[in-house]
């Protein structure tokens, strides 16, 4: 089964940073135990660029399209038994505690 | 007959479902051919008679129904294949309800509805829909919402269990200990559900039921024991709750004698063998004070407030400190009542609370200061959550203006 999971910011992180998993560890863990697939960190959303097509006409702008305080700095694409597997591949990121983690299914992977 | 008949409905009909859950991954299948099972029983047995093995019996027409149904689907034929122990085959006999597999299969269920990804709206209404097989009508009412809406609402989240794979299992280990509160949680909210004023009251009984099932499933466990004791002791005061024109009647207007002692006795029963006292244990140990005491000033209010002290020390909730300073204003006098529930209320949470001005009410009321009692009292009514609340809230508040 595979999830989507989004890395993203939070506006309250948990304040206690000590014992703060090491994500080069995660990664070489999960990449050895073939959990994760692949994975990236994204450029700031500054850099962003939405794209709209409306009534035929290509409407572009600068930045994600709302003003959003949470944000999705980078991905990870999982593979896991379940959704508790990938619950616990997610708890030991340190981005779920100083942000938070989305898990998305696959749409298609299920069956 | 009919009574016999919804009786074993009732107690096979979720162990159908678990199994064939288990078997086929497909929840609307294992409900419908659960349900077409149960209408095939209601217009047999009484022309045949009851079989044998009632149980065994439907899960034999249930799992016959799901085979067919997966080979009318020739998108499943892959999945029938695999699922080669769905075919029943001569040499197995009659199907069995009541092995091992089975316990485990509703224990999985259990955990699988109440899992903490879905909302928890959700986990109550799927709990009640496909462990105590309530209709969805019904679920709809108590949570007073469209049965359309309950019925999008149930389909989500059996969508959500399926695509984003919620395991159907019991966890082991660690993860017992951290999914086992939100199972305990959920039949909590299913008995509040049943228990309040304008709640369904056939809710109380399905969470008494279910916690029964639970700690049968899971004995070594003290909080499902503790959640039960505490089910059992309040459900105890139900025919005494409220007067002949069905308003709610304070602990200390209960007729006691209306109290049911059986209930009471099981509830003690099991508050005796706790051996360690978690958030339920101690609510338990709270109203096994209360079941006890003679008349409500025989209450052993000293017992009740260091219950809550505990109870406020590892789950302090706002309802937690308002009903801690209630059992001290009791126990050590109202001023000090007072002060512990102005601590309280100033942490937030409890500001305009029906309760907290309630409370504070009784407490000043108990002062002696009737004048400002009664306009607490006549405060709270104006925000009471319910109608029968509200009417003995503005009964205190007549009593005071005397």
């Amino acid at each position: 089964m595979k999830y989507m999971m989004f890395v993203c910011t939070d506006a309250q992180p948990d304040t206690d940073r000590s014992d703060l998993p090491d994500i080069e560890a995660w990664v070489a863990q999960n990449d050895a135990q073939g959990r994760r697939l692949r994975g990236a960190e994204l450029a700031p959303e500054s850099v962003a660029t939405t794209v709209r097509v409306r009534a035929g006409e290509l409407i572009l702008s600068d930045g994600p399209f709302a003003e959003t305080k949470e944000v999705i700095v980078g991905f990870d694409l999982l593979e896991c038994e379940n959704l508790d597997e990938a619950i616990e591949v997610a708890r030991a990121h340190p981005m779920a505690r100083a942000g938070r983690l989305e898990l998305r299914p696959f749409a298609d992977s299920g069956q | 007959m009919t009574a016999d008949l919804a009786a074993v409905a009732a107690d096979a009909y979720p162990r159908v479902v678990a199994r064939l859950i288990r078997m086929t991954g497909d929840w609307t299948l294992a409900e419908d051919c659960a349900q077409e099972a149960l209408t095939s029983a209601v217009q047999r047995w009484p022309r045949e008679g009851v079989p044998a093995n009632p149980g065994g019996w439907l899960m034999t027409v249930a799992r016959n129904c799901a085979v067919d149904v997966l080979r009318r689907g020739s998108v499943e034929r892959r999945k029938l294949a695999e699922l080669g122990a769905l075919t029943p085959t001569e040499e197995e006999g009659p199907e069995t309800l009541d092995d091992e597999e089975i316990v485990d299969d509703r224990l999985r269920l259990i955990f699988t509805c109440c899992h903490p990804a879905l909302a928890l709206e959700s986990r109550v209404a799927l709990t009640l829909r496909t462990i105590c097989a309530v209709p969805t009508a019904e679920v709809a009412r108590a949570f007073l919402v469209s049965e359309s809406t309950m019925t999008r609402r149930l389909t989500r989240a059996k969508r959500k269990i399926v695509e984003a794979r919620i395991p159907y299992r019991v966890p082991t280990g660690p993860a017992l200990a951290e999914r086992l509160p939100g199972v305990l949680a959920v039949l909590y909210l299913l008995f509040t559900q049943g228990y309040n004023a304008d709640g369904e009251p056939a809710f109380a009984a399905e969470a008494i039921r279910l916690a029964r099932l639970l700690r049968r499933l899971m004995p070594g466990q003290s909080e499902v024991s503790a959640l039960l004791a505490l089910f059992l002791l309040q459900h105890s005061r139900r025919h005494a709750r409220q007067d002949a024109e069905g308003n709610l009647l304070s602990l200390e207007r209960q007729d006691r004698s209306l109290w049911d002692r059986d209930a009471i006795a099981e509830g003690l029963d099991l508050v005796a063998g706790l051996d360690r006292d978690g958030p339920y244990g101690l609510q338990a140990r709270i109203a096994a004070c209360h079941a006890t005491a003679p008349s409500p000033p025989e209450t052993d209010w000293p017992e009740i407030a260091g219950h809550y002290d505990e109870l406020a020390r590892i789950h302090p909730t706002p309802v937690v400190e308002l009903n801690r300073a209630v059992a001290h204003g009791y126990a050590y006098g109202p001023r000090a009542g007072l002060a512990m529930l102005a601590r309280a209320r100033s942490g937030g949470g409890l500001h305009d609370h029906p309760l907290a001005l309630a409370a504070e009410a009784d407490l000043t009321s108990r002062i002696g200061d009737h004048t400002r009692a009664a306009a607490l009292f006549r405060q709270a009514a104006a925000v009471a959550h319910s109608e029968p609340e509200r009417r003995a809230l503005l009964d205190r508040a007549e009593e005071n203006a005397r």
